[in-house]
This record gives C-alpha cells, structure tokens and sequence, in this order.
C-alpha cells in the first residue's frame, strides 16, 4: 500500500516545489521594500499609483465588453452547429484553434496593415476604434477558450429536445435562444468569461502594439524600471487569476444547488 | 369533416420510405394511438404532424386549416416527450406557465391557468420546484400539464411512459386519459407497448414498416386482426400451420388432428398449406365436450407470470400457448403431462397469405 503511494506523492511534491518556490520567492522579494524588515510597501506604492488604477479599469472594461461579443458571437453559433450543422462541426472547431496557432504579434501586424491611416478604413486613427480593434482581437484570443466552454456546456443539454418543446408551445428563435439556451449553459459561460478575463487582463503584445493604456504594458513598464514593485504586481497579478479560477469552481459546481435558494 | 386530417402522408430520406400512403380522419377529441415496433415510422409520423419534419407529399389539415407549411410554433399543438423535456433552468410552476407566457398572456391569467393544470396534474405543492427535484412520473406530468396549458388543438404524446417503470406507468396511464377525457382534447399517443395502446385509445392505427396495417377500435384490432403481422404484434397470438381438408365445411387438420375454423376460410383451396391464428384466452385446458374443437398434446413448459399460468403445449410440429388463472389450491400441471385442450370453432382464424414468409 505505501509503495504505491509514495510515486504519485513524490510527483506531487516535485511539481509543488516546482511551482511553489519561485512564487514564494517573488512574495518573500516583494516585502523586502523597506530596508531591514518585512513590510507591505511596495503594495501600497502599487495600489496607489494612479497608472495602476487606469490601466487595471481600462483592462477590466475591455475584458467586460469581450466576454459580452463573445458570448454573443460563441452560444448562438455553437446552438446552430449542434442543432443544424453538425457537419459544419470540424470546420468550426478548427477555425476556434487557429489562434492557439497563429501568434497575438502576426494578428496585430495583420491590423495594423489593414487599419492604418492611410488604408480605406484609418480605424488606428482614432482611440475609440482602436479599443473596438483590440477587443476583437481579444474575442479572437479568447475564441478556443469560450467555444470550448459552452460546447461542452451544451452537450450536457439536449438542445434538440428542449428546443422542439419550446417551439411546440410558441416559441421564436430569440426566445428560444434567450429563455432557453442561455440560461441552461450560464455555468458554461462563466467559466469561459473569467478564463477570458484572465486573459485579457495579462495580454501585452496586442495593448502594446496598438498602443493602448492596458493592464499588461504598464506590468512591462514596471517590470523593466523598478526593483520591488514588480514583484507586488505580480503577486497581485497572480492573485486576481487565483480569485478567478476560484469563481470559476464556484459557479460550476454550486450552480445546481444555488439554483435551490432561488 | 374530422377535426384531424391526414391526406396520404409520405415521408422519404433519400432512397429509404420510412412513411408511405398514410391516411387518418381523427374526430374531435379522439385519443387514437399509433401502435408499431421500433422503426416503423409511427414518431416519424407524430412528428409530421407537430411539424418538426417536413413530408415529401401529403398533407395535414387541422380543423380545416392546412397546416403542412407551417412551422411547429404556428400550429398550437401540444407535444410530449419521451424524455420530459422540461427546461432544467425553470421551476414547475415557470414551466408549465411557458406557453402562456410566451404568448404573453397577463400574469394573472397565467398564474390562475397554472393552478389550474397543477390541480389537475394533481401536484400543486411542487410549483416551486426544480425539475430535477422530481420523480420521473411526476416530471412526466408537468410536462403534460405545459403542454395542455396553452389549450392546444391536438395533443401528441410520443412514447411519453416509455422511461418510467411498470407501476408508475399503469397510474400515470389512468391518469393522462382521464385528462385527456375530461378537457376533451384531440390526442395522438405513439407507443410501442400494445397494453397502453389497448386500453387507452378510441381508435389504434397500427403500423408496420411504415404502411399502415390496421386502423379500428381496440376490440377490433385484437378480436379480428387483417393481418398476420398485426394479429401477432397485438396480443400474443398462436401461429399453427394447418392444412385445407374442405373450405366449404370449414375442415382443416392440424398436426394431423382434425380441426373446424369458421373464420378466414371461405377463400382457402383443398390441401393449401394455411397459417391459423389463435389467441390463448381462447384455449381451454380440458376436453371442451360436444360440437367444439379439441386436440391432444403434451405440457412443454409452465410459466407463472403472477395472476395467470401461461402453459405451452406441443403437439407435433406445433405448439399452442394458453392462459389459466392462478389458483392457489390447484397443484400447477407438469411438463410431460399429457393434456387436451379444447377451443370454439370461432376462435380459429385463417390467415390470408399461405405460406410463413
């Protein structure tokens, strides 16, 4: 009995301390900012740093309004495929892997040559259509991710059933799809949204090359002229995508019985 | 004009009939059942009529209206699945109210309506919960009660206690006709269990491979089956193979044993070679005496199925099957026994077609 067990733990062990010692180091680096004991300053200097603050909530916006597209472009899509297009199945799950393949730096130089001031459509010409460029292109980067998600979530309902019920008593499609389908794979849409935070929150090559004032330039920016504050940051970074794998846990498998003290 | 009208259905999937020259007139509040094994297009059909398939030819027509063209959720039609088909995200009382609420009806009508079809369903202290938080016979009634809720024009049940156990499925069997009785509902139940065929409907429409076999009342389909596929699907059926003696008398031999039949016969010729049908209940375990029909043979084998003794008997070539009430202070026959039975000239019907295929 020992025997078998001692493999599996010490593999566990290994990959702990693989993992376990640089965090800790970083932590441990971060607190030395006041000369000869422990303390919180760097994290206060982090926190209350206006760049901080701006880039964190533009970020955070950015993030909404991607989960929001790709919600919308993702659950319909995946429903259609399953219900009318299960031929089209392979096609779209490749397209949802290619940017897995293609890297953020060759989408961004594909933008900037169709979207610069002097093509047909100068979108990087303005802010605002730049920040509508870029979340897009985090939609794209968040594409296998959510797709994922809500395909399983849905091949856990039989969407034919439930649809052909709902149609038998009046429904259209939007209600259908509204007052069906979306409740039914809201865990499923959970968990990709906060994978999609994560994501965007710490995505730089895009917010760096567009030239935008988001979360993962300024990471750069600190990283490359101060000594303790990155550490912080990146403690801080490490913790905002902890809280949402944790949420991600929480909501999928407490919808059931949430969905009791309704 | 019947209420329901189906004009010469057909349905194909590329080279494959699953439904052909399907004709139906079903009156106001009609329960009629389509009854047939697994893939004999009877769904396919019950689908057609929902609208969740399109047919190659034929059409529908819903009091007078034609309804082929339209899609499901123009037709007001009620449906029931085999697997409940309740929206997991909604409770009882939230589902059942659907329709309604879809056809945005007010919420006090809505509220008021769902009370009704609770007390109906007989569960009105379940509105608040969630479908999974129910039984399988009880999801199975709220999904009747949301489908009755919209005051549909036709009901369709397709196989709708198939995934439910025996003894809920006999209650929830009393339970649907005597709401489909009550509100007097046009319904079309698909199943393949000839119980819930017979002692639900008005009328059977049995199928067959996707051909109708029969159309008629439950006494008629099991008393006086028009063919041999429907005389073996609907109640269990004895088969003998016999041979013509006299077709004018009615005189056949079986397993060399003679043999009247008064049904079936006037068309046979001399020494044709004729399945016969007949039905257990016919069989009587004891030499029936006088002008009545009787054949000596050994017990094969005993089955006790409860409150009936099922007993087959072997003659020759062929056995008969027959039924006897269980009784307690009886010692049960043994195999090995020989036995005669006996049977009314009646009850042997000749079937058409000569050969076993």
């Amino acid at each position: 009995m020992k025997r078998s067990k001692l493999g599996p733990w010490l593999a566990i062990a290994i990959g702990a301390i693989y993992f376990l010692v640089p965090l800790i180091g970083t932590f441990e680096f971060s607190l030395r900012m006041r000369r000869g004991e422990y303390s919180f300053d760097a994290y206060r200097i982090v926190l209350a740093d206006p760049q901080f603050q701006a880039t964190f909530t533009y970020s955070t916006c950015l993030a909404l309004a991607t989960i929001v597209v790709g919600v919308l472009l993702v659950v319909p899509t995946a429903y259609w495929i399953q219900l009318r297009l299960p031929r089209l199945r392979p096609v779209v799950e490749f397209i949802t892997l290619l940017p897995l393949v293609i890297p953020a730096i060759v989408l961004v130089f594909g933008y900037l040559r169709i979207y610069n001031s002097s093509s047909p459509l100068p979108m990087t010409s303005s802010d605002r259509a730049t920040d509508v460029l870029l979340t897009f292109g985090y939609v794209t980067l968040a594409l296998p991710y959510m797709y994922r998600a809500v395909d399983n979530g849905l091949r856990a309902i039989d969407v034919r059933t439930l649809t052909e019920a709902a149609e038998s008593l009046g429904a259209s499609w939007p209600t259908i799809l509204f007052r069906v389908i979306f409740p039914n794979v809201r865990t499923a849409v959970l968990s990709g949204a906060f994978l999609t935070f994560a994501i965007v929150i710490g995505e730089f090559t895009m917010a760096s090359l567009l030239d935008r004032p988001a979360f993962g330039p300024y990471l750069q920016l600190i990283g490359a002229n101060r000594a303790y504050e990155p550490s912080a940051l990146a403690i801080i970074a490490f913790i905002v995508t902890w809280g949402c794998m944790g949420l991600i846990q929480v909501f999928g498998s407490g919808a059931r019985l949430a969905s009791d003290t309704r | 004009m019947a209420f329901l009208e189906i004009s010469d259905l057909r349905k194909s999937f590329g080279p494959l009939n699953v439904v052909q020259n399907f004709d139906l007139a079903v009156e106001r509040g009609e329960f009629v059942s389509f009854l047939g094994p697994s893939g004999c297009g009877k769904t396919t059909t019950l689908r057609m009529v929902a609208g969740f398939e399109q047919p190659s030819a034929g059409a529908i027509r819903i009091n007078g209206l034609e309804v082929t063209g339209l899609r499901p959720n123009q037709r007001n039609v009620g449906m029931v699945f085999q697997s409940y088909a309740l929206f997991p995200n909604m409770t009882v009382a939230e589902n059942v109210g659907f329709g309604l609420k879809v056809a945005k009806r007010p919420a006090a009508e809505i509220r008021a309506r769902v009370e009704e079809m609770l007390e109906l369903i007989k569960l009105p202290t379940l509105a608040g919960r969630y479908p999974y938080q129910l039984s399988g016979g009880q999801q199975q009634r709220v999904a009747l009660a949301r489908a009755i809720a919209i005051k549909p024009q036709v009901l369709l049940l397709d196989e709708p206690l198939s995934a439910l156990d025996a003894k809920i499925r006999v209650s929830l069997r009393e339970e649907i006709k005597t709401v489909q009785r009550e509100l007097g509902i046009t319904t079309i139940y698909v199943t393949h269990d000839q119980e819930e065929a017979l002692s639900m409907s008005d009328r059977i429409v049995v199928m067959n491979e996707g051909r109708v076999e029969q159309i008629g009342t439950p006494f008629e389909v099991y008393n006086y089956p028009r063919t041999r596929f429907v005389a073996s699907f609907v109640g269990t059926l004895n088969i003998l193979r016999a041979r013509v003696i006299d077709a004018a008398r009615g005189q056949i031999t079986i397993d060399d044993q003679a043999i009247v039949a008064r049904r079936g016969i006037a068309d046979a010729k001399v020494d044709e070679i004729r399945l016969v049908a007949l039905r257990p209940e016919a069989v009587s375990l004891a030499d029936p005496g006088g002008e009545r029909n009787r054949m000596r043979g050994t017990i094969e084998d005993v089955s006790f199925l409860g409150s009936v003794m099922r007993i087959r008997v072997r003659f020759s070539d062929n056995a008969i099957s027959l039924d006897t009430f269980n009784n307690p202070g009886l010692a049960p026959p043994q195999r090995g026994q020989e036995v005669t039975v006996g049977f009314a000239h009646e009850d042997v019907l000749v079937l058409e077609g000569a050969e076993a295929s």
